[in-house]
């Protein structure tokens, strides 16, 4: 719309015709009270907090349901506005209990701040307050109504933002009530959207309430450990007597890929952190076949001593490494180049939950056409194929639902099973069961295994699409598709996949077959220099891995992270004869078979990189400390160097000096170096002048891996970073690919969701019999 | 049955068939009932709204918006259907009118119906009454059949080519609801909360429609309008204020009832001589003019004050829904206004804070003050609380609660502070108000 | 919906709402009226009540609730068969309501929202009934008495208790 310009407070501003007064004001830095108003969220007047005066007008006007136009004038700063709203503060106080002191929003409510600023101190209020008892509805939402404003943020939130709909307001006049649908529980995607939304203390969570006060904490914002769509995640973190411990999860200051969004798993399934079944000492295997506490020293050296003497009795092939969805860039990258140069061995692999080298593969050659995760927020056109991204990629769905209600994009859904998000969707196309390999003929014009419809119609006139793949692809049909896509102007990619890193252990070269960036082994480039060591052919996926054991050819495995164990159709027994080490946060049932057991830091608990499955990339911070684990990297760091490696060969650290920790270092300020270091210090990260200090491989990898060439600014100043796939030869293919989709749904995350006493809460009370009927979905 | 009650100063139009059996359809008829609808038929949009205009009808719902005008907003194209909906939930303390026309002249507001129908160009009329009116919405429901039956209704209303279909409504207990956006809520199924104006509901109202909203009586006066013709409707009234009004006498008069007056009539006549005086021969103490919202008047004030909008404006309070509560000398102001502020905070939808929590602090602070344990600062913070209600609120309920609570507070400051220092009531009456 | 053996109306009441719901522009413009109606019929607005009326709106029972509880005359338990409700509003006030409203209750041993034990009988206060002019008023369920005294009240309560009787059913909830 074209710009008006009126005038606020003598100021004269210049806005879009139509734009809410609130926003423009705000833009403009002039604050305007609220508590109903939310942006995004439907208008409702309700509050009356945002009053201002309007020239010409004769009663006081909401700031924000009032539009800008052209000449008008506003006062939003007078004796009689402050007046207005100290009233209707003075008014809200009157019902409410005044428990700051033990409120969980003390020190972070808006309406503590609002009776401080407009000094509706004194209490004109004789009467007796109404008095209801709190409502626990679900393990993670409490209710208490004497604090609770009516400002419909969580509703709101609830509907619109994550089409649960599962509150509501009864009753009316000042018995209303904000109520759950399951009449006293609440049965939903328990995300506690709403929780975050509350301006005051009324919604709490079961994880956070009545444990500390806002100012105890300090706050960290990392990324998310579940799943692959990477929030950007504020940890709250007391001192304890263990180190430190992570008390809250939010997204506070709105800021990173998901905006304001944290799904229950992001909010609540932190506190893996803190189960009492963290291993917090290495475990060794003793004569009588137990595991038993060791020093770091002595397991250090026993397991280095036995890798050593396995790799040079019996050579690189006898021994496998399984690597993480869960651990940094950093960590992968070191893992796969101390796999390949110090075990030599290409024996290589993650548990893979997608094709991403079959989606590189398809990409190859072709730049500008992936999508970030932004983009599926802004783009106006979006065509999802299978995948249910409601249950297993909540921010995803969050973008899509938001895109979808806030900019009217249209998208497009074809799955064979019905999903939530069709609730959204312009257009359906359900396929048959095996009818995913028949897209693409389909979208050029086939019928025969897809009938023909008019979804092919519509979506084929779009001028430019977003193409979301889900798990269901890979291989020759992942190709397929995505050919039918680079055919065609303005069509970009994103590919599904399951874990917090599942992207960057495949982008790091987590494959017996591929190098970091999806360089194939048997054309290594630079990379032939650059690892010395390194066996030329490629070598044995997990399956392959696996099956070498049995049959007694594996003398070593490796495992950081992972538990294959635990997969169906993984056989234990197999390991019978050969070396096991293992680094975990848990004794997972693949450590209960080490001979080794290290324990290991959770991303919470270090630095480093992670790659969501769209291919941004963002810096996790430590946030937490636990005394007695490690990160990954310094346990490997120490286990190469127990090996008689020289380090630096490993990690590049104290080479460059620390000024190449920031590209832009050499600008016009004197110092800014050193600044940085500071920088580095007070954000948890150590100047890279010692060999466990991730960035130097961060290096490394921006020097050797296509792709992966980042803003670093940006990057350390905790933004999402685009990378680019890289570039694979058609023939690097490995058969075996054994790609098996974790399917974890909105309380599941792999093993690590196993050891969250909250998401296991949740589970149990979504899967409550009494919650069977679901109200809304 | 409601009590039908008469004097020689009424100007009998709205009430006209009272008593007369006029909710059959044939006996309306033969009263003249539909032929102003055929001949707004013929006439065309523009000629009724010209007539409506001319005849200076103001909106009988309480805000006296003028009838004409109103309809004259509602756009002429509309890519949504239009719509009429006829306001019956009357539940202002004080007020009965629509009851009686319900009762004794159900087509007078079907005809209504169609009329404004065809001033707008809308198919569907929906006429809305409050659920306890269930009887009268069985009356409704068949007045609405026998025209269907007839003809007046549907595709092709009296022969013409011309579409006009009716529902009715019942609601379920909400004064709110009586407001207009409210009430196309509660049409639409949802709680009766009012809606962010603008727009307002002649351009987005029901299901997202044009929708021209108006009260019972209103709608009623509409046909007599045709009949009688603008000029001669207009000439009955005073300035600006045209036609009669059904005025609701209640409270300590002799002779409380519904009487139909010329806008303008004196309110002094219609407490003394109208409806016989105060009861039992006592003194007038105050009396509320138009339903238990408008704000209180002094027996001095409404020496010479004309019953219309802009008189009773000017006097400081309102014309509102006609309803006339008379109050004697022998009754507490107090308790007088703590039933008043009661109601309005159980009628409070609670969505916007300055009247949910205005209501209910008023409401226990008065019901504190009249149990004798009020102190001098409560009288001061009840008139604080008001003021800063009044014109903050997001519909004008808030305004109607604070407004009377404020003329209580400021005309009987005395009253008040008789109540403190351990002297309870000075009347000595109930102090429980169990409403909740 | 009325085909289908589920509902727990009677077949009467079912078959007006299979038409309620087809009525309006909206299919939700029926659900005041049908849980009015519905609360006629089954005495209030039971849960099974409430999933029902979602169930034919096709919404949520949240939602239902959410509105049902907005408005005054809708109850979730069972009230007298008779359900007196005293107007005490201004008009009625000045005219004596408090007085009756005590007579009501000292005749039928009950307070506001109490019910009889018999079940016969349920008490309320209630808000204007838009019957001022002919204060005091009470509705008995939907029946209006007005210019009432206390002296009227055994007289009503006999009226009721004979329409009881006469129709079989002492104990309704
Ligand atoms: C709280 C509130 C309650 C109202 N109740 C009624 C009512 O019961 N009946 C009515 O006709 N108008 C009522 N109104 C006025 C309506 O909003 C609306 O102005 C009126 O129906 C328009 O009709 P009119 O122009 O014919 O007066 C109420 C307004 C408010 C703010
Ligand atoms: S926690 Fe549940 S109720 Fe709250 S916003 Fe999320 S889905 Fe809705
Ligand atoms: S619970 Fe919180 S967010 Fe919800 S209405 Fe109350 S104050 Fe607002
Ligand atoms: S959507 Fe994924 S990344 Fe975001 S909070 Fe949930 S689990 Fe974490
Ligand atoms: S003023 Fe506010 S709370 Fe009161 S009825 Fe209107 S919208 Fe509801
Ligand atoms: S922010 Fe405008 S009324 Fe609440
Ligand atoms: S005040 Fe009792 S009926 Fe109106």
């Amino acid at each position: 719309m074209a710009d008006v310009t009126f005038t606020v407070d003598g100021k004269k501003l210049t806005a879009p015709a139509g734009t809410l007064l609130i926003d423009a004001c705000r833009k403009a830095g002039i604050e305007i009270p609220a508590f109903c108003y939310y942006p995004g969220l439907s208008l409702q007047a309700a509050c009356r907090m945002c009053v201002v005066r309007q020239e010409k007008v004769p009663k006081l006007q909401t700031a924000c349901t009032t539009t800008v136009a052209e000449g008008q004038v506003f006062i939003t700063d007078s004796p009689e506005i402050t007046q207005a709203r100290k009233a209707t503060i003075e008014l809200l106080l009157g019902n409410h209990p005044l428990d700051c002191p033990v409120c969980d929003a003390g020190g972070e409510c808006e309406l503590q701040d609002m009776t401080f600023k407009y000094g509706a101190g004194e209490s004109l209020y004789a009467e007796a307050k109404q008095h209801r008892e709190e409502q626990q509805w679900s393990p993670a939402v409490f209710y208490d109504r004497p604090r609770c404003i009516l400002c419909y943020r969580c509703i709101r939130m609830c509907g619109e933002g994550m089409d649960v709909w599962a509150l509501g307001v009864q009753n009316r006049g000042a018995r209303a009530v904000i109520a759950p649908n399951g009449g006293d529980t609440l049965d939903c995607e328990q995300c506690g959207m709403c929780i975050d939304v509350c301006p005051v203390g009324a919604l709490t969570s079961g994880s956070y309430r009545y444990k500390t006060r806002p100012w105890e904490m300090n706050h960290i914002s990392t990324v998310c450990t579940h799943c692959a769509d990477g929030c950007k995640v504020t940890l709250g973190v007391r001192q304890s007597n263990i180190g430190s411990e992570i008390i809250r999860a939010d997204n506070r200051d709105k800021s990173g890929i998901n905006g304001d969004f944290l799904c229950a798993k992001g909010r609540f399934g932190f506190d893996f952190v803190e189960n009492p079944e963290r291993l917090n000492k290495p475990l060794v295997r003793n004569a009588n076949g137990q595991l038993e506490p060791a020093s770091w020293e002595h397991a250090l050296r026993f397991a280095a001593g036995k890798l050593k003497e396995i790799r040079d009795a019996r050579g690189g092939s006898a021994i496998g490494v399984i690597g993480s969805n869960l651990t940094t860039n950093e960590e992968n990258y070191l893992l796969q180049k101390f796999a390949r140069t110090v075990l030599q061995t290409n024996n290589i692999d993650h548990e893979r939950t997608a094709d991403y080298a079959g989606f590189a593969r398809a990409l190859a050659g072709s730049q500008g056409r992936t999508a970030s995760m932004r983009d599926t927020a802004t783009a106006p056109a979006i065509l999802l194929i299978g995948g249910n991204p409601t249950e297993e990629h909540p921010l995803l769905a969050w973008n899509l639902r938001t895109n979808v209600r806030l900019n009217r994009a249209r998208l497009y859904v074809a799955n064979a099973k019905q999903i939530k998000l069709e609730r959204q969707a312009k257009a359906v196309l359900r396929l048959p069961a095996d009818g995913y390999p028949a897209l693409a003929a389909h979208l050029d014009g086939s019928d025969k295994v897809i009938a023909g419809s008019a979804f092919r119609e519509t979506l084929l006139a779009e001028e430019s699409l977003l193409v979301i793949l889900g798990q269901e692809y890979r291989g020759a049909e992942l190709e397929e598709l995505v050919k039918w896509g680079l055919k065609r102007d303005n069509v970009r990619f994103a590919f599904l996949g399951d874990h917090a890193n599942s992207r960057g252990a495949a982008d790091m070269g987590l494959l017996p077959d591929l190098l970091p960036g999806y360089v194939p082994v048997t054309a290594p480039g630079q990379f032939s220099a650059e690892y010395p060591g390194m066996p030329a052919a490629p070598g044995k996926a997990l399956p392959d891995i696996f099956a070498s054991a049995a049959k007694g050819e594996l003398a070593a495995l490796l495992v950081v992270g992972a538990n294959p164990i635990a997969k169906p159709g993984m056989d234990a027994a197999a390991l019978k004869n050969t070396f096991v080490i293992v680094h975990d946060i848990f004794l997972t049932e693949t450590a209960a078979h080490a001979d080794v057991v290290f324990p290991a830091a959770s991303l919470y608990e270090k630095s480093g990189t992670v790659t969501n499955t769209y291919g941004d990339v963002q810096l996790a911070r430590k946030a937490a400390d636990r005394s007695g684990v490690k990160p990954d990297f310094e346990i490997l760091v120490r286990l190469a160097g127990a090996m008689g490696v020289d380090v630096k060969t490993l990690v590049p650290f104290g080479t460059t000096g620390i000024t190449a920790d920031l590209g832009q270092s050499r600008g016009a300020q004197a110092g800014e170096a050193d600044r940085h270091a500071v920088w580095l210090a007070a954000n948890g990260l150590e100047p890279k002048l010692s060999p466990f200090d991730p960035l130097a491989v961060l290096d490394e990898i921006e020097r050797l891996v296509p792709g992966y060439k980042m803003d670093r600014l940006n990057l350390f100043g905790g933004n999402d970073v685009p990378s680019e796939p890289g570039f694979v030869p058609l023939s690097a293919l490995t058969a075996n690919a054994a790609i098996t989709p974790a399917h974890d749904g909105l309380f599941t995350s792999g093993t690590l969701g196993r050891y969250s006493p909250g998401l296991k809460d949740l589970n149990r009370h979504q899967a409550a019999p009494a919650l069977a009927k679901t109200a809304a979905d | 049955m409601p009590r039908l009650v008469s004097h020689p100063d009424e100007v009998k139009i709205v009430t006209r068939r009272f008593g007369q059996g006029a909710a059959n359809i044939d006996r309306y008829v033969e009263l003249g009932g539909y032929e102003a609808a055929k001949k707004c038929l013929a006439q065309g949009p523009e000629w009724i709204i010209n007539e409506m205009k001319a005849s200076n009808l103001r909106g009988r719902g309480g805000a006296g918006f003028a009838t004409g005008l109103k309809w004259s907003f509602v756009p002429k194209q509309s890519a949504k259907p239009k719509y009429v909906l006829v306001n019956g939930d009357e539940s202002e303390p004080g007020t009965c009118k629509d009851h009686l026309i319900f009762l004794h002249d159900p087509h007078s507001i079907i005809e209504g119906t169609i009329i404004a129908g065809l001033a707008i160009g809308a198919k569907l009329g929906f006429i809305y009454l409050r659920g306890e009116y269930r009887y009268l919405l069985e009356i409704m429901e068949k007045a609405v059949a026998d025209a269907y039956a007839k003809g007046f209704l549907g595709k092709n209303i009296f022969g013409s080519d011309t579409e006009f279909q009716v529902i009715t409504q019942t609601g379920a207990g909400a004064y709110e609801v009586g407001e207009e956006s409210a009430l196309m809520e509660s049409l639409e199924g949802k709680r009766g909360v009012p809606r962010i104006k603008p727009p307002f509901p002649a351009v987005v109202g029901l299901y997202g429609g044009p929708t021209v909203i108006n009260n019972a009586e209103t709608i009623a006066t509409v046909p007599h309008v045709i009949s009688m013709g603008a000029a001669a409707y207009a000439a009955v009234g005073s300035e600006r204020n045209g036609g009669t009004r059904l005025f609701g006498v209640s409270g300590h008069v002799e002779r409380p009832g519904v009487y139909e007056l010329p806008m303008g009539y004196n309110l002094k006549k219609i407490i003394y001589d109208v409806a016989g005086g105060v009861r039992g021969g006592r003194k007038l103490k105050a009396v509320v003019p138009g339903g238990s919202s408008t704000p209180v008047l002094l027996p001095e004030e409404i020496e010479n004050l004309g019953m219309d909008f802009d008189q009773v404006g000017k006097a400081g309070s309102m014309l509102g829904s006609g309803g006339v509560v008379v109050i004697d000398d022998q009754t507490c102001i107090v308790e007088f206004a703590l039933r008043t502020i009661s109601f309005y905070q159980h009628e409070s939808c609670g969505w916007c804070i300055p009247c949910r929590e205005g209501t209910d602090w008023l409401k226990k602070s008065l019901t504190r003050f009249h149990a004798g344990f009020g102190t001098a600062k409560d009288i001061d913070n009840i008139q604080y609380l008001a003021e800063n209600m009044l014109g903050r609120t997001f519909c004008p309920l808030g305004d109607a609660a604070a407004m009377p609570t404020l003329g209580f507070v400021k005309k009987f400051r005395k009253e008040f502070e008789d109540h403190l220092n351990g002297k309870p009531c000075p009347f000595a009456k109930h102090v429980e108000v169990a409403v909740v | 919906m009325s085909n289908e053996t589920m509902t727990i109306f009677s077949p009467k009441l079912a078959a007006r709402f299979d038409a309620l719901v087809q009525k309006y522009p909206a299919r939700r413009s029926a659900l005041v009226p049908m849980l009015l109606y519905a609360q006629d019929e089954i005495g209030y607005l039971s849960d099974a009540v409430i999933a029902e009326v979602a169930a034919r709106i096709g919404i949520t029972e949240l939602d239902v609730r959410n509105v049902a509880t907005y408005y005054s005359m809708l109850r979730f338990k069972p009230a007298g068969k008779f359900n007196v409700q005293v107007c005490t509003n201004i008009s009625c006030m000045l005219r004596g309501a408090y007085d009756l409203f005590e007579r009501f209750q000292d005749e039928l041993g009950i307070g506001h929202k109490g019910v009889t034990t018999d079940g016969l009988f349920s008490l309320e206060e209630v808000e204007c009934i838009g019957a001022c002019c002919w204060a005091p008023a009470i509705q008995v369920n939907y029946d209006f008495h007005d210019e009432l005294n206390p002296d009227s009240v055994p007289g009503i309560l006999a009226e009721y208790r004979g329409k009881a009787k006469a129709e079989g059913t002492v104990s309704h909830a």
